[in-house]
């Protein structure tokens, strides 16, 4: 494999892979909100 | 899913979006597309496109669906009806029930194979078989009359039970069904993708062929090529798969979204399942399919066939290489994974239909999952039954591909410009969990809408030379490439009959002639193959060529091998047709002016040189006005003839001629090929305006309730 096409592969999949485990580990330890008031889906 | 219906959890909720994204195309188009498209260099017009257009349609379409959610609306003819006042966007919001319908009765087919071929994998069903068979083995699955009946037995036995499973899953609704199937479902297929990712890394140099090296594989797909950046085709490939990717344009992400609470979190919950879907596309599908395909069958051939179809056609046979119980742990991971891709996604589709149908005529889940799955079985057995002749394609084109770009185009001009940018921008911060940064305000507003209808203008016409004209919307209207096909043939047949009499005069003639003089004409005979027999094949440098002839100087003609699938090939047809024409006109030549059009010297003198010296032990330089024995062959101004038409070359248009009873049979499969094609397209213009209809008739029950 060449250096370029390493580099390129290397960096976009810990790119993606990075910012995918940030958004799903936010999602996981972010606190619920308080319940609110009903609407059409209650 | 009835309106008291919710997600159980958050994380449900982003692995059932994740799962509605994520499919086959992660595993199979995602690594076409990038090595058809530049390799490496791909990857920044497709995360430009990710970050101008994907983002901005997953906000649009989750705030759309909650903001519909709140009125109680789960399909997208109401949802746009609460965003934009005028009657003409319910009619848009078909669409959203439309193209899932379109996609599900032939996505579920598709989901049925990875079934049949997980089983079959743990089964050792492809022990032991070769590329070929394996390739045999899926044609002869979903061929109509393999099975001696008419209609593939096993194909349609794993459709029944895949879309009863599907619908079995739906009727226990958003909490129940889908979102535990997701739970699963997904982890599964992240662990079995990154099973096959890392067995890809360490394949190597398998050593089968020269350039039979996974490395090589990986190489093909991020070796940077910048001058493609330049290439507008690049940039609109790359959109066009980040829009497939993301499944933006179906509906399926609004009506998940109307099961939320109106200030649950979307801009979060948004950006975690668009994410997880570039995870699986851009890590795990590009680690897959090609580098493990490379690594067994070379570089060479994977640039020619790679496709959709490798995933059934070579992937099995590639597995076979590891082992037994490797290679069926493989296959079970390898379609295990697109099961769970292919079921995440088609629950996801089947959602809209049975949210409108609640909503709108207060169907119990139960009722609206069983009728969703009648008409999935009526809408697919189109696909199934004549999956040759082109109705699978067509749903795939027009509900799969036209469709949703219509529809995305539409609805963010909507979310944009009708119902306004401040308002739909208060709607995707209401609640967000995350600081969406404003820049994505504009970009909404001014860029995505650009980027969207660049798509859609460029899917109707074929304005870049580059474009493949017959996948435009114009050209496919028009049947185009059956035309092409259809008229190709009839100007084929049009020669062979000619060529076939003149040619049997000329072989007439030359039987006496070489009778004539003693000589066997088999001491020049050409093989089909067209090597020639003697010591003069290396002697003979192609003066004239086309694809399937080759013209000596002398005059002589050379056939080329002919290739195993030369009827599917229009350009070895075209070549075959022009040289046909070439040499007829030839021969027509030969019948008016045989003395004075062809008795060169320049050509004749090397030929009869040629054409004596293995013949007379003698001296090898002849001149034809002095020997004696060439002297009747100059003046009955044959020896061109002679030279054209040796024997077995001869025999071979003869041959050639032969090949117009086929092609006979391949006209009648094409014009066959065209009543399936546009009777497809009637079907499903039939069911957008059911759909339509049926949206009218809620509308109008709606204004009866509002004034009782």
């Amino acid at each position: 494999m060449t250096t370029s096409a390493l580099i390129l592969m290397v960096s976009t999949q810990s790119l993606v892979a990075i910012i995918t485990f940030y958004f799903f580990f936010k999602v996981l330890t972010v606190k619920p909100k308080e319940i609110e008031e009903p609407d059409e889906n209650d | 899913m009835s309106k008291k219906e919710s997600w159980g959890s958050r994380v449900g909720l982003i692995l059932a979006m994740a799962g509605n994204a994520v499919g086959l195309g992660n595993f199979l188009r995602f690594p076409a597309q990038a090595v058809a498209n530049g390799g490496g260099t791909f990857i920044i017009p497709y995360l430009v496109s990710f970050l101008l257009m994907g983002i901005p349609l997953l906000w649009v379409e989750w705030s759309m669906g909650r903001f519909g959610g709140r009125f109680g609306d789960h399909s997208t003819p109401f949802i746009l009806d609460n965003l934009g006042k005028k009657k003409i966007w319910k009619y848009i919001g078909v669409f959203g029930i439309f193209t899932n319908l379109g996609v599900i009765s032939y996505y579920t087919y598709i989901e049925s194979w990875t079934l049949t071929y997980m089983i079959e994998s743990v089964t050792g069903a492809f022990s032991g078989m070769d590329q070929a068979a394996v390739a045999g083995h899926f044609d002869s699955y979903v061929d109509i009359n393999a099975s001696g009946i008419n209609f593939p037995k096993l194909a349609i036995g794993a459709f029944l039970v895949t879309l009863a499973f599907n619908i079995w899953i739906l009727s226990k609704g958003i909490s129940g069904g889908i979102e535990k199937i997701a739970k699963v479902a997904m982890p599964m297929l992240i662990i079995f993708g990154a099973f096959l990712a890392i067995k890809a890394f360490t394949i190597g140099d398998t050593g089968a062929c020269a350039t039979c090296d996974s490395m090589l594989g990986f190489n093909y797909l991020w070796e940077p090529q910048f001058s493609s950046l330049l290439d507008p085709t690049v940039w609109l490939a790359a959109a066009g798969q980040i829009f497939f990717t993301v499944s933006v344009g179906m509906g399926t992400i609004h009506c998940y979204a109307s099961y939320l609470k109106k200030n649950d979190d979307i801009a979060l919950n948004a950006m975690s399942a668009g994410w997880m879907n570039e995870f699986v596309e851009v890590v795990l599908g590009a680690s897959v399919v090609i580098p493990i395909s490379v690594g067994y069958l070379g570089l060479d051939w994977v640039q020619e066939n790679a496709g959709f179809m490798m995933a059934f056609k070579t992937m099995p046979f590639l597995f076979d290489k590891w082992g037994p119980v490797f290679s069926e742990l493989a296959g079970f991971f390898w379609f295990g994974l697109l099961f769970f891709a292919g079921v995440t996604s088609s629950l996801a589709m089947g959602t809209p239909f049975m949210g409108f149908m609640q909503d709108e005529f207060k169907w119990t889940r139960k009722k609206s999952a069983v009728v969703l799955g009648f008409i999935v079985l009526v809408m697919a057995t189109p696909t199934i039954i004549f999956f040759q002749q082109g109705v699978f394609d067509e749903y795939d084109y027009w509900t799969g591909t036209v469709s949703l770009v219509i529809f995305a185009f539409l609805e963010v001009i909507l979310f944009a410009y009708v119902f306004g940018i401040d308002k739909g921008w208060d709607e995707v911060n209401r609640g967000a969990d995350i600081k969406v940064p404003t820049f994505f305000k504009y970009v909404t507003k001014w860029v995505t809408p650009v980027f969207t209808g660049t798509i859609l203008l460029f899917s109707f016409y074929p304005f870049l030379s580059s474009q493949d004209a017959n996948s435009t919307i114009l050209y496919k209207l028009m049947n185009a490439d059956i035309k092409d096909e259809l008229k190709l043939i009839e100007d084929y047949k049009e020669l062979p009959n000619s060529t076939e009499a003149t040619v049997y005069d000329i072989n007439e003639f030359m039987e006496y002639l070489n009778s004539k003089r003693g000589i066997d004409s088999t001491l020049f005979g050409f093989d089909g193959n067209a090597k020639r027999t003697g010591d003069h094949a290396s002697a003979l440098p192609a003066m004239v060529k086309s694809e399937e002839l080759v013209y000596a100087p002398n005059g002589f003609l050379l056939w080329k091998p002919i290739p195993s699938d030369k009827e599917d090939s229009i350009a070895t047809m075209k070549a075959r047709m022009a040289a046909i024409k070439e040499v007829n006109k030839r021969l027509n030549e030969l019948d008016e002016n045989i003395p004075d059009t062809l008795l060169n010297e320049t050509i004749i003198l090397p030929q009869i040189n040629n054409y004596l010296d293995n013949i007379y032990a003698g001296g090898s330089v002849i001149n034809p006005k002095q020997d004696t024995l060439a002297e009747p062959l100059i003046d009955e101004g044959l020896v061109d003839v002679v030279n054209l038409f040796q024997g077995r070359n001869f025999t071979s248009l003869k041959q050639l001629s032969d090949y117009n009873p086929e092609l006979e049979i391949y006209s009648k499969q094409l014009k066959k090929k065209k009543v399936f094609v546009n009777g497809s397209r009637l079907l499903l213009l039939v069911i957008f305006i059911l759909i339509a209809l049926m949206v009218r008739i809620a509308y109008l029950r709606r204004e009866k309730l509002k004034t009782a």
